[in-house]
């Protein structure tokens, strides 16, 4: 037995439409907000219990990061695998899917374009870019695609697939580079061979930062109208809240998971592709950058909304580009900036619960059943 | 301080309860008096008021204001423990057992007492010794998932006489079981309370257990008592009438006489069920258009699978379904070209995407619904809202906005978004599962009137229920659902509730 409480008295119904309205879009900023600053307190005691200057520590993020345009170069060439690695956990999430192996994308995907540059020499050079951007996207979707046909035909647990899934990409990227694809002339770092210069991805004018991060946040823009403009979109969101439903209304449940998840795998395979072509010019261990777990956090503070994923990855970025100067600064070993994401995280997966349940972002709540 | 009576039933009134929330009230100045020994009947509609009631007298509320008296002393129900350590019990709507354990290890944990390490050599001692006392008897040493219903219930009510609890609450303890089962566990509990063991107050809408079993009836509406007595005094009249108000909703459905043309077919279809144990087998079934083909039959007897293989969610191993002669295998494409909608039962669990929003979930069957037939590739808002708009006042959708989610709804408001979204265009087939489960009155009659009006439209409408009134009053045709298969199929005309119970239970 329900008891229903008689509808409270609002003026007209346009106002009353236009405050619901107001008041889901008011939960869905201010909670993650909320929930970054409880993170920011949180770590700030942290510090403390250090003996630290929890002052000194956001001012140096302020100064490494944000300050100037040496500290905005730094930063922004942290932005273009973050927000991509983060589109790899946006797009499946919306089927309801956590994926957490990103990092494994963009190690394939970097390995799959420094290879493909090896075999495009001669060719023009535009088309051999785009080719190595295929590739690396190719093989990123696959990889990523492989663990939404896990889930949807077998069963099998999409995050602990995805996450087993990057060490196996690991290990087959260190494989390759100390195998089979390894340039001889890499000695101290095993590396595949560096590419061309003309197949190089330099910078953008008038911003210190390469033409990644307009791709990733061109990948963003693409992602939110396919979310939230097309049928598609509205099929996965569907699906994603209640798989039952989407069922019952005929929906190919099936095709859109593996569809998304590939689709998120092609971002992060793209990621890695910038990773070879703009910053390290070869593949080697540095692309295990941690890009693909920071992309998590990214993410989940974006709460999955590909637009709001770009500024997020910008902050996060800064924190990262700190991290060498909050080390040298505070004497404070380089892992800080990741206690400080573990804080957010755990903070940010505590806030999901509130959703729809606090009175003043949802006017219609009923107040017992 | 009062302690529990071991041995004897226990009295207890309300007196003047008054349960508030916020503006709302849902219990006011209700005064009962259950005298010990007695078997007490509380009738009313979804929404009386009945579950705030035994809520409050079980401590799971606190009344805003008014008294409880338990053996004639004032008790204060501020804690369930308090209800428990007075010999206050209840036995709950659904199973609370633990399904993997045997009866007697279910009886053990249940005593607020049981011991860390438990000497299961006494234990059976001494559950054998409280068997022997109790007028029924129920497997003990079987897990209790293999259990009929009836002894389910049944070891309900052993669980609270072990417990010591003398004045039990029985919140619709039938609706589970058989007609056969459900009077055969109702005549031990009327015994149990004639032998002064027990006090009952049983929570139901069915006026024939109430004239057969209760000694004294209560009835609520809208939170307040409004009649009552000694059930020798009432007729079921009486008792429809306090319980429906003074204008009672008529339904006004009347039946045109329809076309009835096979429609959708199922032949030779084996599946298996939700274990993976038993085999459904539907051998050949036939849905006409302009008929409400009704499927009767107790809860967990492969009603569920059958939905779930119309709707293209369960895997068959053998057989087709065909709908006006061609294959069918319920895609959006195929139900998009034969107009085929489904209602499963609890919309907002299985037919609603709970987060969206209300326009958003009326807009599930036409949202990619493009023009020519095809589909469309971007959305229309527009559309989307203007759909919303239209269904929300064409069905009487009672939402603080379309952009509210629709988990904020009332349960009658989602049924009627959903039933809306399914019910729009032209609608050759209907297949609906238990559209009633849960709602209040008003919202039951609405429902039922639109199925019919459908059904007089030419629709042709599978009505899956494990309501039997439902099925007689809705149906055209009933088929019976027993252990997976179709056990028995009467013309409306023809029907006769015995017999269909009798093959319900699987008696044939």
């Amino acid at each position: 037995m329900s008891i229903t409480f008689p509808q409270k008295a609002t003026g007209s119904p346009v106002a009353a439409q236009l405050v619901a309205r107001i008041a889901l879009r008011a939960e869905a900023v201010l909670i993650p907000v909320g929930a970054l600053l409880a993170g920011f307190v949180a770590f700030s005691l942290f510090l403390l219990f250090l003996g630290k200057s929890p002052v000194e520590f956001f001012a140096l993020v302020w100064k490494g990061g944000f300050s100037s345009a040496f500290s905005w170069q730094n930063t922004l060439s942290r932005v273009a695998p973050l927000v991509l690695a983060a589109l790899c956990v946006a797009l499946p999430a919306r089927l309801g899917l956590v994926v957490i192996g990103g990092e494994g994308a963009i190690v394939l995907g970097g390995l799959a374009a420094a290879v493909t540059g090896t075999l495009v020499v001669g060719l023009p050079s535009a088309m051999g870019m785009v080719l190595m951007a295929v590739a690396a996207m190719c093989l990123g979707g696959l990889w990523i695609g492989a663990i939404g046909a896990l889930r949807i035909k077998r069963g099998v647990n999409e995050t602990i697939a995805s996450l087993l899934m990057a060490y196996i990409a690991i290990a087959l990227l260190n494989h390759f580079v100390e195998g089979p694809f390894r340039d001889p002339a890499s000695l101290n770092k095993p590396s595949t061979a560096p590419i061309e210069t003309a197949l190089q991805v330099g910078d953008m004018p008038f911003v210190a930062a390469h033409w990644g991060v307009l791709a990733g946040i061109v990948a963003c823009l693409l992602c939110w109208v396919l979310i939230e403009r097309t049928t598609i979109g509205f099929a996965a969101r569907i699906a994603g809240d209640n798989v039952r439903a989407a069922q019952i209304q005929g929906l190919p449940v099936s095709k859109l998971v593996i569809g998304f998840t590939a689709l998120g795998g092609a971002c992060a395979g793209l990621g890695g592709y910038f990773e070879v072509a703009a910053v390290h010019g070869s593949a080697n261990a540095s692309l295990i950058a941690g890009y693909g777990y920071t992309g998590i956090l990214v993410a989940f503070l974006a709460r999955h909304n590909p637009l709001v994923i770009i500024p997020v990855a910008v902050l996060l970025a800064g924190f990262e580009a700190s991290g060498g100067l909050i080390q040298r600064r505070m004497d404070l070993p380089d892992a800080t900036v990741l206690v400080f994401e573990g804080m957010v995280f755990i903070i940010i997966l505590l806030s999901e619960a509130l959703y729809g349940r606090l009175r003043i972002f949802n006017p219609g709540l009923r107040g017992a059943s | 301080m009062i302690h529990t009576c071991e041995n004897g039933a226990i009295s207890v009134q309300t007196l003047h309860t008054t349960m508030r929330f916020g503006a709302f009230t849902a219990l006011d100045d209700v005064s009962i008096d259950i005298p010990a020994g007695t078997f007490h009947a509380l009738l009313g509609e979804n929404g009386a008021g009945k579950s705030t009631l035994v809520k409050c007298m079980m401590g799971f509320y606190n009344a805003t204001s008014g008294e409880l008296l338990v053996k004639g002393r004032e008790a204060r129900m501020t804690d369930p423990k308090v209800a428990q350590k007075l010999g206050l019990g209840m036995v709950y709507q659904h199973f609370t057992l633990v399904p993997s354990l045997t009866g007697a290890e279910n009886l053990v944990i249940s005593r607020a007492d049981t011991p860390g390490l438990i000497d299961w050599r006494r234990e059976t001692r001494a559950l054998d010794a409280f068997m022997t006392k109790m007028p029924f008897h129920v497997p003990l040493d079987q897990p209790v998932s293999r259990l009929a219903a009836g002894e389910k219930q049944k070891l309900e009510i052993i669980k609270q006489l072990y417990l010591g609890n003398r004045f039990l609450i029985l919140d619709e303890p039938t609706s589970v079981l058989t007609p056969a089962e459900a009077d055969e566990v109702l005549g031990h509990v009327r015994a149990l309370t004639q032998a002064g063991e027990i006090t009952v107050l049983m929570i139901t809408h069915k006026f024939r257990e109430v004239s057969a079993f209760a000694d004294d009836v209560s009835i609520l509406r809208r939170g307040k008592y409004v009649g009552g007595g000694s059930v020798a005094d009432m007729s079921i009249e009486d008792m429809s009438r306090a319980m429906m108000g003074e204008a009672p909703v008529i339904s006004t459905r009347s039946r045109r006489d329809t076309v009835k043309q096979p429609l959708l077919t199922m032949n030779g279809i084996k599946a298996r069920d939700r274990t993976g144990l038993k085999p459904i087998e539907i051998d050949d079934v036939t849905l006409h258009s302009g008929e409400i083909l009704g499927i009767a039959g107790i809860s967990g007897n492969g009603q569920m699978e059958l939905m779930e293989i119309l709707t293209g969610q369960r895997r068959m191993e053998q057989g087709d379904i065909r709908v006006n002669g061609a294959q069918y295998g319920a895609t959006r494409a195929e139900a998009r070209a034969h107009a085929i909608r489904y209602l499963p039962e609890e919309p907002l669990r299985n037919a609603c995407a709970p987060r969206m929003s209300v326009a958003e979930n009326i807009a599930f069957r036409m949202f990619d619904a493009g023009k020519d037939g095809k589909t469309a590739f971007w959305n229309d808002s527009g559309a989307i809202a203007r759909n919303a708009a239209t269904l929300i006042k064409a069905f009487n959708v009672k939402t603080s906005s379309p952009a509210a989610r629709i988990a904020s709804l009332s349960g009658g408001n989602v049924q009627r978004a959903v039933l809306g979204r399914e019910l729009t265009g032209d609608v050759k087939a209907l297949i609906v599962s238990n559209p009633c489960f849960g709602l209040d009155f008003a919202a039951v009659s609405s429902i039922r009137d639109r199925l019919v009006e459908a059904r007089n439209q030419g629709t042709a409408i599978l009505l899956i229920s494990e309501d039997l009134d439902e099925i007689m009053e809705l149906s055209d045709r009933i088929l019976v659902m027993s252990e997976g298969r179709i056990a028995y199929e009467t013309p409306i005309a023809t029907a006769n509730v015995e017999q269909i119970g009798q093959y319900m239970a699987g008696h044939h």
